[in-house]
């Protein structure tokens, strides 16, 4: 018998606390971006928090940070958090993506096509 | 308890992860009302099976903070599907379908900055859906272009007719596109990448 516990949601708002410590996702002040590329510097070091130890050893070929979202099963505003960490304290290398928003390159858009038309 | 090696691996299959040399990302966003095709769309063209990434929306996110007494917090879980296309070494283009109703789209921080642009993905059957998409996009000065999902029961409607229904400038191209159909879906995305090239071009002349 549990008692009167409700069961732990993997999704409550409640857990996403405890692992970000409580801290909420630092959006404006991070410069992090949905298809930004993260890359692993070293791998985990033991007593790690076991959420950025799975970044560190999924991280080791580039991965962005929505990537390692759905593979953590954590919102990209948690996963954020995470990886700012990490960034902070050099362990893995953030590879911006291509900003393009107002003007984009017409160098960009051709190599886009040709890769396009490879499929 | 947890020895070293009980963890469970999360992470990319080893046939999906990213060359070493991938040094940069584009993103293009599909947008469209529920169930018109988006992650068919994305799944048809992308190299990897499409992944979920989930936003929580709380109670306190939408603007309720008057929670009396020790209620749950209740949580509502949007999902976003992604896919990716590697289109050389260094450059591999991302691709979300996301949901077209405007209030989901600020979950995702900076979803539509830098997005090189957007599909909206229409079903003629619900053109209704998708004036409420084509004008946010219009105000966040997204470039897009229109894809019409061709559904078999769906009635077929000349583009011009379209565009007038859908209330769009003569530039913005509309294609018919087959979701289901890789090279239909990867002519649509080359498509809008003319678009983008032709407005790049213009605003290099001006």
């Amino acid at each position: 018998m549990r008692g009167g516990d409700e069961e732990w949601d993997e999704g409550t708002p409640e857990r996403l606390y405890v692992i970000t410590g409580g801290r909420s996702a630092p959006t404006e002040n991070s410069s992090l971006d949905l298809v930004t590329l993260i890359v692993a510097k070293s791998g985990p070091t033991p007593g790690m928090q076991p959420e950025h130890a799975a970044i560190l050893r999924m991280c080791h070929s580039p991965l962005s940070v929505a990537e390692v979202s759905a593979y953590l099963h954590l919102p990209v505003s948690v996963v954020t958090v995470l990886i700012d960490d990490l960034l902070s304290t050099g362990r893995v290398l953030a590879r911006a993506p291509v900003a393009a928003a107002q003007l984009p390159d017409p160098a960009l858009i051709e190599a886009v096509i040709h890769g396009l038309q490879r499929l | 308890m947890d020895f070293k090696g009980s963890e469970p691996v999360v992470g990319p299959r080893s046939e999906d992860a990213l060359p070493e040399t991938a040094t940069a990302a584009v993103k293009v966003v599909v947008v469209g009302g529920f169930g018109v095709g988006k992650t068919t769309l994305v799944g048809s063209v992308s190299e990897i099976r499409p992944l979920t990434t989930e936003e929580t929306m709380t109670q306190a996110g939408v603007g309720v903070d008057d929670t009396v007494g020790v209620e749950r917090k209740s949580a509502t879980t949007v999902a976003m599907d992604f896919g990716r296309i590697s289109l050389n070494d260094e450059l591999v283009l991302y691709l979300f379908g996301t949901p077209g109703q405007q209030r989901f789209w600020f979950l995702w921080n900076g979803l539509f900055d830098g997005a090189l642009g957007a599909v909206v993905l229409v079903d003629t059957r619900r053109l209704e859906v998708s004036f409420d998409v084509i004008g946010r996009l219009e105000e966040r000065g997204v470039p897009f272009l229109v894809a019409i999902n061709s559904f078999p029961d769906a009635p077929r409607h000349p583009i011009e007719e379209l565009r007038t229904a859908l209330d769009l400038p003569a530039g913005v191209p509309i294609v018919e596109c087959d979701a289901r159909d890789r090279a239909s879906s990867r002519d649509a995305l080359i498509a809008l990448m003319r678009y983008l090239h032709s407005l790049a071009a213009s605003r290099e002349v001006s």
